[in-house]
Protein backbone atom coordinates (compact mmCIF):
# COMPACT_ATOMS: atom_id res chain seq x y z
CA UNK A 1 0.00 0.00 0.00
CA UNK A 2 2.83 2.49 1.04
CA UNK A 3 4.62 1.23 -2.22
CA UNK A 4 1.98 2.20 -4.17
CA UNK A 5 1.49 5.81 -2.74
CA UNK A 6 4.74 6.28 -3.31
CA UNK A 7 4.44 5.07 -7.04
CA UNK A 8 1.36 7.45 -7.11
CA UNK A 9 3.27 11.10 -8.13
CA UNK A 10 5.41 8.97 -10.87
CA UNK A 11 2.34 7.82 -12.33
CA UNK A 12 0.39 11.22 -12.03
CA UNK A 13 3.98 12.66 -13.51
CA UNK A 14 3.95 10.30 -16.32
CA UNK A 15 0.63 10.82 -17.76
CA UNK A 16 0.59 14.72 -17.74
CA UNK A 17 4.19 14.23 -19.23
CA UNK A 18 2.33 12.12 -22.50
CA UNK A 19 -0.62 14.45 -22.46
CA UNK A 20 1.80 17.28 -22.76
CA UNK A 21 3.55 15.51 -25.69
CA UNK A 22 -0.10 14.06 -27.50
CA UNK A 23 -1.14 18.00 -27.68
CA UNK A 24 2.80 18.70 -28.79
CA UNK A 25 2.75 16.27 -31.44
CA UNK A 26 -1.18 17.36 -32.65
CA UNK A 27 -0.11 21.07 -32.86
CA UNK A 28 2.43 19.88 -34.85
CA UNK A 29 0.56 18.03 -36.93
CA UNK A 30 -1.93 20.64 -37.37
CA UNK A 31 0.80 23.20 -37.80
CA UNK A 32 1.93 21.05 -40.94
CA UNK A 33 -1.57 20.67 -42.58
CA UNK A 34 -0.84 24.53 -42.52
CA UNK A 35 2.28 24.77 -44.59
CA UNK A 36 1.37 21.44 -46.66
CA UNK A 37 -1.58 23.74 -48.26
CA UNK A 38 1.09 25.58 -50.31
CA UNK A 39 1.93 22.10 -52.44
CA UNK A 40 -2.05 22.15 -53.89
CA UNK A 41 -0.96 20.25 -57.20
CA UNK A 42 -0.34 17.38 -55.07
CA UNK A 43 -3.14 17.73 -52.72
CA UNK A 44 -6.01 19.03 -54.98
CA UNK A 45 -6.68 15.47 -57.22
CA UNK A 46 -6.36 13.42 -54.23
CA UNK A 47 -9.07 15.47 -52.24
CA UNK A 48 -11.36 14.38 -55.24
CA UNK A 49 -10.47 10.54 -54.74
CA UNK A 50 -10.79 11.27 -51.11
CA UNK A 51 -14.18 13.38 -51.21
CA UNK A 52 -15.35 10.71 -53.76
CA UNK A 53 -14.36 7.48 -51.48
CA UNK A 54 -16.35 9.27 -48.18
CA UNK A 55 -19.46 10.71 -50.14
CA UNK A 56 -20.27 8.31 -52.96
CA UNK A 57 -19.27 5.28 -50.24
CA UNK A 58 -21.27 6.00 -47.09
CA UNK A 59 -24.00 7.67 -49.15
CA UNK A 60 -26.19 4.22 -48.83
CA UNK A 61 -25.44 3.29 -45.26
CA UNK A 62 -26.36 7.50 -44.24
CA UNK A 63 -29.33 6.90 -46.33
CA UNK A 64 -30.41 3.85 -44.36
CA UNK A 65 -29.72 4.82 -40.99
CA UNK A 66 -30.97 8.23 -41.44
CA UNK A 67 -34.16 6.86 -42.82
CA UNK A 68 -34.47 4.55 -40.00
CA UNK A 69 -34.13 7.62 -37.62
CA UNK A 70 -36.79 9.58 -39.29
CA UNK A 71 -39.14 6.35 -38.95
CA UNK A 72 -38.58 5.82 -35.42
CA UNK A 73 -38.67 9.29 -34.00
CA UNK A 74 -42.14 10.10 -36.02
CA UNK A 75 -43.46 6.59 -34.59
CA UNK A 76 -42.47 7.72 -30.97
CA UNK A 77 -44.10 11.35 -31.71
CA UNK A 78 -47.59 9.15 -32.71
CA UNK A 79 -46.68 7.01 -29.35
CA UNK A 80 -46.27 10.09 -27.17
CA UNK A 81 -49.07 12.27 -29.13
CA UNK A 82 -51.79 14.59 -27.16
CA UNK A 83 -54.60 15.07 -28.09
CA UNK A 84 -54.68 18.57 -26.92
CA UNK A 85 -51.81 19.72 -29.32
CA UNK A 86 -52.70 20.87 -33.03
CA UNK A 87 -51.50 18.25 -35.21
CA UNK A 88 -49.27 20.74 -37.21
CA UNK A 89 -46.90 20.61 -34.21
CA UNK A 90 -45.50 16.78 -35.25
CA UNK A 91 -44.59 18.53 -38.61
CA UNK A 92 -42.31 20.94 -36.40
CA UNK A 93 -40.81 18.14 -33.77
CA UNK A 94 -39.97 15.70 -36.34
CA UNK A 95 -38.30 18.24 -38.63
CA UNK A 96 -36.39 19.95 -35.95
CA UNK A 97 -35.12 17.06 -34.14
CA UNK A 98 -33.74 15.58 -37.52
CA UNK A 99 -32.40 18.80 -38.70
CA UNK A 100 -30.99 19.69 -35.21
CA UNK A 101 -29.78 17.02 -33.79
CA UNK A 102 -30.31 13.39 -35.30
CA UNK A 103 -29.11 14.02 -39.09
CA UNK A 104 -25.90 15.85 -38.33
CA UNK A 105 -25.17 13.91 -35.01
CA UNK A 106 -25.89 9.98 -36.23
CA UNK A 107 -24.30 10.97 -39.58
CA UNK A 108 -20.99 11.56 -37.96
CA UNK A 109 -20.97 8.83 -35.70
CA UNK A 110 -21.96 6.46 -38.88
CA UNK A 111 -18.60 7.92 -40.61
CA UNK A 112 -16.82 8.37 -37.75
CA UNK A 113 -17.14 4.23 -37.72
CA UNK A 114 -16.57 3.88 -41.28
CA UNK A 115 -14.31 6.52 -42.58
CA UNK A 116 -12.36 7.01 -39.12
CA UNK A 117 -11.49 3.54 -38.31
CA UNK A 118 -9.82 3.24 -42.41
CA UNK A 119 -7.96 6.50 -41.96
CA UNK A 120 -6.49 5.32 -38.80
CA UNK A 121 -6.21 1.82 -39.93
CA UNK A 122 -4.26 2.69 -43.85
CA UNK A 123 -2.30 5.02 -42.08
CA UNK A 124 -1.47 3.22 -39.26
CA UNK A 125 -0.37 0.39 -41.42
CA UNK A 126 1.79 2.90 -43.53
CA UNK A 127 3.13 3.67 -40.42
CA UNK A 128 4.51 0.36 -39.23
CA UNK A 129 5.79 -0.76 -43.34
CA UNK A 130 7.98 2.46 -43.26
CA UNK A 131 5.69 4.37 -45.96
CA UNK A 132 5.63 7.30 -44.15
CA UNK A 133 8.90 7.28 -43.74
CA UNK A 134 9.37 6.33 -47.60
CA UNK A 135 7.54 9.59 -48.24
CA UNK A 136 9.31 11.81 -45.94
CA UNK A 137 13.26 10.01 -47.44
CA UNK A 138 11.78 11.17 -50.95
CA UNK A 139 11.64 14.90 -49.43
CA UNK A 140 8.10 15.03 -50.05
CA UNK A 141 5.45 15.96 -47.29
CA UNK A 142 3.27 13.43 -45.59
CA UNK A 143 0.54 16.18 -44.76
CA UNK A 144 0.06 17.05 -48.39
CA UNK A 145 0.07 13.59 -49.45
CA UNK A 146 -2.17 12.06 -47.27
CA UNK A 147 -3.77 13.92 -44.27
CA UNK A 148 -4.61 17.26 -46.22
CA UNK A 149 -6.90 15.19 -48.82
CA UNK A 150 -8.27 13.54 -46.35
CA UNK A 151 -9.10 16.29 -43.56
CA UNK A 152 -10.67 18.18 -46.40
CA UNK A 153 -12.40 15.63 -48.22
CA UNK A 154 -14.30 15.10 -44.42
CA UNK A 155 -14.88 18.91 -44.17
CA UNK A 156 -16.97 19.01 -47.20
CA UNK A 157 -18.43 15.92 -47.57
CA UNK A 158 -19.59 15.38 -44.01
CA UNK A 159 -22.12 17.95 -44.71
CA UNK A 160 -23.17 17.31 -48.02
CA UNK A 161 -23.92 13.80 -46.64
CA UNK A 162 -25.71 15.65 -43.67
CA UNK A 163 -28.36 17.02 -45.83
CA UNK A 164 -28.92 14.06 -47.70
CA UNK A 165 -29.53 12.44 -44.38
CA UNK A 166 -31.64 15.00 -43.15
CA UNK A 167 -33.72 14.93 -46.14
CA UNK A 168 -34.12 11.03 -46.16
CA UNK A 169 -35.28 11.36 -42.45
CA UNK A 170 -37.74 13.98 -43.09
CA UNK A 171 -39.45 12.21 -45.48
CA UNK A 172 -39.35 8.77 -43.75
CA UNK A 173 -40.63 10.50 -40.50
CA UNK A 174 -43.36 12.09 -42.80
CA UNK A 175 -44.40 9.10 -44.18
CA UNK A 176 -44.60 6.96 -41.72
CA UNK A 177 -46.24 9.54 -39.14
CA UNK A 178 -49.17 9.51 -41.45
CA UNK A 179 -49.49 5.56 -40.56
CA UNK A 180 -49.80 6.39 -36.80
CA UNK A 181 -51.57 9.57 -36.69
CA UNK A 182 -54.29 11.36 -39.00
CA UNK A 183 -52.13 14.06 -40.34
CA UNK A 184 -52.38 15.61 -43.80
CA UNK A 185 -49.14 16.34 -45.67
CA UNK A 186 -50.60 20.36 -45.51
CA UNK A 187 -50.23 19.88 -41.28
CA UNK A 188 -47.21 18.42 -41.83
CA UNK A 189 -45.73 20.96 -44.50
CA UNK A 190 -47.38 23.74 -42.21
CA UNK A 191 -46.21 22.91 -39.13
CA UNK A 192 -42.48 22.26 -40.44
CA UNK A 193 -42.36 26.08 -41.93
CA UNK A 194 -44.41 27.49 -39.25
CA UNK A 195 -41.12 27.14 -36.65
CA UNK A 196 -38.74 27.10 -38.90
CA UNK A 197 -36.01 29.08 -38.69
CA UNK A 198 -32.99 29.41 -41.71
CA UNK A 199 -30.18 29.32 -39.36
CA UNK A 200 -31.42 25.82 -38.07
CA UNK A 201 -30.35 24.44 -41.62
CA UNK A 202 -27.24 26.54 -41.11
CA UNK A 203 -26.62 24.89 -37.79
CA UNK A 204 -27.05 21.71 -38.84
CA UNK A 205 -24.49 22.55 -41.42
CA UNK A 206 -21.75 24.06 -38.88
CA UNK A 207 -21.75 21.13 -36.52
CA UNK A 208 -21.45 19.14 -39.64
CA UNK A 209 -18.73 20.68 -40.94
CA UNK A 210 -17.29 20.41 -36.98
CA UNK A 211 -17.96 16.21 -37.27
CA UNK A 212 -15.90 16.24 -40.86
CA UNK A 213 -12.75 17.98 -38.76
CA UNK A 214 -13.12 15.45 -35.99
CA UNK A 215 -14.15 11.87 -37.42
CA UNK A 216 -10.63 13.20 -40.09
CA UNK A 217 -8.58 14.80 -37.55
CA UNK A 218 -8.35 12.58 -35.31
CA UNK A 219 -8.16 8.98 -36.96
CA UNK A 220 -5.38 10.86 -39.35
CA UNK A 221 -3.19 11.69 -36.13
CA UNK A 222 -3.50 8.50 -34.56
CA UNK A 223 -2.86 6.74 -37.42
CA UNK A 224 0.22 8.79 -38.16
CA UNK A 225 1.59 8.17 -34.72
CA UNK A 226 0.85 4.61 -34.30
CA UNK A 227 3.23 2.58 -33.16
CA UNK A 228 4.06 -1.53 -33.05
CA UNK A 229 2.62 -3.85 -35.93
CA UNK A 230 -0.31 -5.26 -36.61
CA UNK A 231 -1.27 -4.70 -32.64
CA UNK A 232 -0.40 -0.82 -33.34
CA UNK A 233 -2.59 -0.83 -36.45
CA UNK A 234 -5.93 -2.44 -34.52
CA UNK A 235 -5.02 -0.24 -30.77
CA UNK A 236 -5.12 2.89 -33.45
CA UNK A 237 -8.24 2.01 -34.62
CA UNK A 238 -10.28 1.53 -32.21
CA UNK A 239 -8.34 4.70 -30.49
CA UNK A 240 -9.51 6.79 -33.00
CA UNK A 241 -13.40 5.60 -33.32
CA UNK A 242 -13.57 5.97 -29.55
CA UNK A 243 -11.71 9.33 -29.28
CA UNK A 244 -13.54 10.62 -32.39
CA UNK A 245 -17.47 9.25 -31.26
CA UNK A 246 -16.69 10.97 -27.91
CA UNK A 247 -15.34 14.34 -29.56
CA UNK A 248 -18.46 14.02 -31.78
CA UNK A 249 -20.69 14.01 -28.37
CA UNK A 250 -18.19 16.52 -27.15
CA UNK A 251 -18.88 19.10 -29.46
CA UNK A 252 -22.43 18.32 -29.86
CA UNK A 253 -22.67 20.04 -26.38
CA UNK A 254 -20.64 22.92 -27.05
CA UNK A 255 -21.86 23.84 -30.00
CA UNK A 256 -25.79 23.76 -28.80
CA UNK A 257 -24.51 25.97 -26.05
CA UNK A 258 -22.49 28.37 -28.16
CA UNK A 259 -24.70 29.04 -31.12
CA UNK A 260 -28.04 28.31 -29.29
CA UNK A 261 -27.07 30.96 -27.20
CA UNK A 262 -28.95 28.78 -24.16
CA UNK B 1 30.80 12.61 -47.68
CA UNK B 2 28.89 11.21 -44.98
CA UNK B 3 30.30 11.77 -41.74
CA UNK B 4 28.75 10.36 -38.39
CA UNK B 5 30.60 11.64 -35.50
CA UNK B 6 30.22 10.68 -32.14
CA UNK B 7 25.94 9.36 -32.49
CA UNK B 8 24.34 8.39 -29.47
CA UNK B 9 20.93 6.74 -29.36
CA UNK B 10 18.55 5.44 -26.94
CA UNK B 11 15.26 4.55 -27.23
CA UNK B 12 13.86 4.04 -23.45
CA UNK B 13 16.30 2.35 -21.69
CA UNK B 14 17.92 0.51 -24.32
CA UNK B 15 21.09 2.13 -25.72
CA UNK B 16 21.19 1.56 -29.55
CA UNK B 17 24.11 3.50 -30.59
CA UNK B 18 26.68 4.34 -28.30
CA UNK B 19 29.30 7.20 -29.89
CA UNK B 20 29.17 5.72 -33.14
CA UNK B 21 31.67 7.51 -35.84
CA UNK B 22 31.47 6.45 -39.17
CA UNK B 23 32.56 7.92 -42.40
CA UNK B 24 31.83 7.57 -46.07
CA UNK B 25 33.87 8.90 -48.89
CA UNK B 26 32.72 9.82 -52.03
CA UNK B 27 31.97 7.35 -54.76
CA UNK B 28 32.63 4.12 -52.63
CA UNK B 29 30.50 1.19 -51.24
CA UNK B 30 30.10 0.86 -47.58
CA UNK B 31 28.70 -2.47 -46.16
CA UNK B 32 27.63 -1.75 -42.43
CA UNK B 33 27.95 -5.43 -41.31
CA UNK B 34 26.31 -6.29 -38.13
CA UNK B 35 23.92 -8.69 -36.55
CA UNK B 36 19.96 -8.47 -36.12
CA UNK B 37 18.98 -5.84 -33.60
CA UNK B 38 22.48 -3.98 -33.93
CA UNK B 39 21.04 -0.81 -34.71
CA UNK B 40 22.10 -0.73 -38.63
CA UNK B 41 18.84 0.29 -39.56
CA UNK B 42 18.50 3.02 -36.70
CA UNK B 43 21.99 4.49 -37.50
CA UNK B 44 21.00 4.47 -41.65
CA UNK B 45 17.83 6.20 -40.84
CA UNK B 46 19.98 9.05 -38.87
CA UNK B 47 21.67 9.51 -42.10
CA UNK B 48 18.37 10.74 -43.87
CA UNK B 49 17.24 12.75 -40.70
CA UNK B 50 14.39 10.19 -40.72
CA UNK B 51 15.40 9.54 -36.85
CA UNK B 52 17.33 12.25 -34.58
CA UNK B 53 20.78 11.50 -32.84
CA UNK B 54 20.46 11.89 -28.56
CA UNK B 55 23.93 12.81 -28.81
CA UNK B 56 27.01 13.28 -32.02
CA UNK B 57 26.12 14.91 -35.61
CA UNK B 58 25.66 13.56 -38.84
CA UNK B 59 27.07 15.46 -42.02
CA UNK B 60 26.24 14.80 -45.62
CA UNK B 61 28.00 17.28 -47.95
CA UNK B 62 29.13 19.58 -45.37
CA UNK B 63 25.53 20.03 -44.05
CA UNK B 64 24.34 19.37 -40.09
CA UNK B 65 21.06 16.95 -40.58
CA UNK B 66 20.31 17.79 -37.61
CA UNK B 67 20.08 21.74 -37.66
CA UNK B 68 18.51 22.15 -40.84
CA UNK B 69 15.54 23.31 -41.82
CA UNK B 70 12.55 21.34 -42.88
CA UNK B 71 12.64 22.37 -46.62
CA UNK B 72 16.67 22.54 -46.28
CA UNK B 73 16.32 18.97 -45.22
CA UNK B 74 14.01 18.10 -47.56
CA UNK B 75 15.94 19.72 -50.49
CA UNK B 76 19.14 16.95 -48.86
CA UNK B 77 16.68 13.93 -48.97
CA UNK B 78 16.30 14.39 -52.52
CA UNK B 79 19.70 13.56 -53.46
CA UNK B 80 19.35 10.26 -51.34
CA UNK B 81 17.85 7.36 -52.49
CA UNK B 82 16.70 5.12 -49.70
CA UNK B 83 16.21 1.49 -50.21
CA UNK B 84 13.58 0.08 -47.80
CA UNK B 85 13.74 -3.28 -46.12
CA UNK B 86 10.60 -4.61 -47.00
CA UNK B 87 10.59 -2.08 -50.13
CA UNK B 88 7.82 0.15 -48.16
CA UNK B 89 5.80 0.45 -51.64
CA UNK B 90 2.82 2.54 -51.65
CA UNK B 91 0.14 -0.42 -51.77
CA UNK B 92 -2.56 2.14 -53.22
CA UNK B 93 -0.20 2.93 -55.94
CA UNK B 94 0.78 1.41 -58.71
CA UNK B 95 4.61 0.23 -59.69
CA UNK B 96 4.68 3.41 -62.12
CA UNK B 97 3.09 5.64 -59.55
CA UNK B 98 5.76 4.22 -56.99
CA UNK B 99 8.46 5.03 -59.15
CA UNK B 100 7.18 8.38 -60.27
CA UNK B 101 7.01 9.24 -56.58
CA UNK B 102 10.75 9.16 -56.79
CA UNK B 103 11.18 12.06 -59.18
CA UNK B 104 11.71 14.71 -56.94
CA UNK B 105 12.08 17.30 -58.81
CA UNK B 106 8.19 18.85 -59.52
CA UNK B 107 8.53 19.97 -63.05
CA UNK B 108 9.87 16.43 -63.76
CA UNK B 109 7.45 15.17 -61.90
CA UNK B 110 4.34 17.24 -63.93
CA UNK B 111 5.97 16.26 -67.08
CA UNK B 112 3.59 13.09 -68.18
CA UNK B 113 6.50 12.68 -71.17
CA UNK B 114 8.99 11.99 -69.00
CA UNK B 115 7.95 10.53 -66.21
CA UNK B 116 6.99 7.64 -68.95
CA UNK B 117 10.61 7.38 -70.02
CA UNK B 118 12.12 8.05 -66.71
CA UNK B 119 10.19 4.89 -65.23
CA UNK B 120 11.17 3.02 -68.03
CA UNK B 121 14.41 3.51 -67.94
CA UNK B 122 14.10 2.44 -63.82
CA UNK B 123 12.84 -0.51 -64.79
CA UNK B 124 14.98 -1.65 -67.72
CA UNK B 125 18.09 -0.85 -64.92
CA UNK B 126 16.35 -2.94 -62.34
CA UNK B 127 16.47 -5.92 -64.97
CA UNK B 128 12.31 -5.56 -64.35
CA UNK B 129 9.71 -5.57 -67.83
CA UNK B 130 8.19 -2.43 -68.95
CA UNK B 131 4.71 -4.23 -68.29
CA UNK B 132 5.63 -4.22 -64.60
CA UNK B 133 4.34 -0.82 -64.62
CA UNK B 134 0.60 -1.57 -64.71
CA UNK B 135 0.96 -3.99 -61.52
CA UNK B 136 0.40 -3.41 -57.87
CA UNK B 137 2.42 -4.10 -55.06
CA UNK B 138 0.49 -7.07 -54.25
CA UNK B 139 1.19 -8.23 -57.18
CA UNK B 140 4.71 -8.38 -56.99
CA UNK B 141 7.14 -10.83 -55.28
CA UNK B 142 9.65 -10.31 -52.85
CA UNK B 143 12.40 -10.12 -54.89
CA UNK B 144 10.25 -7.84 -57.70
CA UNK B 145 9.32 -5.57 -54.42
CA UNK B 146 12.69 -5.10 -53.79
CA UNK B 147 13.61 -3.69 -57.08
CA UNK B 148 11.05 -1.95 -57.48
CA UNK B 149 11.91 0.06 -54.11
CA UNK B 150 15.23 0.08 -55.88
CA UNK B 151 14.21 2.31 -58.62
CA UNK B 152 11.92 4.18 -56.72
CA UNK B 153 15.27 4.99 -54.76
CA UNK B 154 17.08 5.80 -58.60
CA UNK B 155 13.98 8.01 -60.69
CA UNK B 156 15.75 11.22 -58.85
CA UNK B 157 19.10 10.33 -59.85
CA UNK B 158 20.57 10.87 -56.11
CA UNK B 159 23.63 11.48 -55.07
CA UNK B 160 23.60 8.43 -52.41
CA UNK B 161 22.19 5.28 -51.81
CA UNK B 162 21.29 3.78 -49.25
CA UNK B 163 20.07 0.01 -48.78
CA UNK B 164 18.58 -1.00 -45.63
CA UNK B 165 19.21 -5.10 -45.73
CA UNK B 166 18.77 -5.16 -49.54
CA UNK B 167 18.51 -8.93 -49.54
CA UNK B 168 16.75 -10.29 -46.44
CA UNK B 169 14.03 -12.77 -46.74
CA UNK B 170 15.16 -13.52 -50.32
CA UNK B 171 16.72 -16.92 -51.16
CA UNK B 172 20.41 -17.17 -52.49
CA UNK B 173 19.66 -16.59 -55.77
CA UNK B 174 17.48 -13.76 -55.74
CA UNK B 175 19.68 -12.04 -53.26
CA UNK B 176 22.62 -12.67 -55.71
CA UNK B 177 20.62 -10.51 -58.29
CA UNK B 178 19.71 -8.05 -55.84
CA UNK B 179 23.71 -7.83 -55.27
CA UNK B 180 24.92 -7.92 -58.68
CA UNK B 181 22.00 -5.24 -59.18
CA UNK B 182 23.53 -3.34 -56.41
CA UNK B 183 27.00 -3.36 -57.41
CA UNK B 184 25.90 -2.34 -61.54
CA UNK B 185 24.05 0.59 -60.16
CA UNK B 186 26.89 1.71 -58.21
CA UNK B 187 29.35 1.33 -61.22
CA UNK B 188 26.54 2.76 -63.55
CA UNK B 189 25.26 5.11 -61.79
CA UNK B 190 28.82 6.14 -60.11
CA UNK B 191 26.86 7.48 -56.94
CA UNK B 192 28.01 6.73 -53.25
CA UNK B 193 26.13 3.97 -51.12
CA UNK B 194 26.06 2.43 -47.71
CA UNK B 195 24.64 -0.86 -47.55
CA UNK B 196 23.42 -2.44 -44.27
CA UNK B 197 22.87 -5.85 -44.63
CA UNK B 198 23.69 -9.23 -41.64
CA UNK B 199 24.50 -11.18 -45.19
CA UNK B 200 28.32 -11.09 -44.89
CA UNK B 201 28.97 -13.11 -48.25
CA UNK B 202 26.59 -10.43 -50.27
CA UNK B 203 28.54 -7.49 -48.25
CA UNK B 204 32.27 -9.17 -49.46
CA UNK B 205 31.03 -9.12 -53.04
CA UNK B 206 29.67 -5.73 -53.35
CA UNK B 207 30.87 -3.54 -51.04
CA UNK B 208 34.52 -1.25 -51.38
CA UNK B 209 34.64 -1.35 -47.60
CA UNK B 210 33.31 -2.90 -44.97
CA UNK B 211 32.15 -1.71 -41.18
CA UNK B 212 31.08 -3.82 -38.21
CA UNK B 213 28.68 -2.94 -35.71
CA UNK B 214 28.03 -4.42 -32.71
CA UNK B 215 27.14 -3.21 -29.53
CA UNK B 216 26.55 0.29 -30.42
CA UNK B 217 30.06 1.10 -31.57
CA UNK B 218 31.96 0.03 -35.26
CA UNK B 219 34.66 -2.11 -33.81
CA UNK B 220 35.84 -2.31 -37.08
CA UNK B 221 36.49 -0.74 -40.25
CA UNK B 222 38.41 -1.81 -43.17
CA UNK B 223 38.91 -3.97 -46.67
CA UNK B 224 37.80 -7.28 -46.96
CA UNK B 225 41.31 -8.01 -46.04
CA UNK B 226 41.27 -6.46 -43.01
CA UNK B 227 38.10 -7.80 -42.10
CA UNK B 228 39.53 -11.67 -42.59
CA UNK B 229 42.89 -10.90 -41.10
CA UNK B 230 41.38 -9.51 -38.13
CA UNK B 231 41.83 -11.46 -34.93
CA UNK B 232 39.36 -8.83 -32.81
CA UNK B 233 37.23 -11.72 -31.00
CA UNK B 234 33.82 -9.84 -32.17
CA UNK B 235 34.85 -10.08 -35.77
CA UNK B 236 36.26 -13.88 -35.87
CA UNK B 237 32.74 -14.23 -34.24
CA UNK B 238 30.51 -12.84 -36.85
CA UNK B 239 32.50 -13.91 -39.57
CA UNK B 240 33.00 -17.51 -38.53
CA UNK B 241 29.10 -17.60 -38.08
CA UNK B 242 28.46 -17.07 -41.49
CA UNK B 243 31.39 -19.11 -43.18
CA UNK B 244 32.93 -22.29 -41.65
CA UNK B 245 36.14 -20.89 -44.57
CA UNK B 246 36.39 -17.49 -44.95
CA UNK B 247 38.72 -18.27 -48.13
CA UNK B 248 35.51 -17.46 -50.24
CA UNK B 249 36.29 -13.60 -50.57
CA UNK B 250 39.29 -14.65 -52.74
Amino acid sequence: MANLALQAPHFVGRAVLGSLAQVGRFSALVFELGRGLAEWRIWIPRTMTEAYNIGYGSLFIVLLISGFAGGVTALQAGYQWQSSLPMYVLGTLIVSSIVLELGPVLTALILAGRIGARYAAELGTMRVTEQIDALESLGRSPSSHLIIPRVLSGLVMVPVLTIFANIMACVAGWYLVKQVLPITDADFVYGMQYYWRDFDGWYSLIKAFCFGGAITLIPCYVGFNTKGGAEGVGRATTTAVVSASVLILLLDVLLAKILLNN
Amino acid sequence: MIELHGIRKRFGEQVVLDGVDFVVREGETVALLGPSGTGKSVLLKHIIGLIRPDEGRVVVDGQDVGTLRRDDLARLRRQIGYVFQNGALFDSMSVFENIRLGLTDPRQYNDADFCRERVAQCLALVNLAPETDRKFPAQLSGGMRKRVGIARAIAGAPKYLLYDEPTSGLDPVNADIIDDLVKRLDNELGVTSVMVTHDVRGAFRVADRLALLMHGRIVLQGSQEEFLASTAPEVKAFLERDFENTSFAA
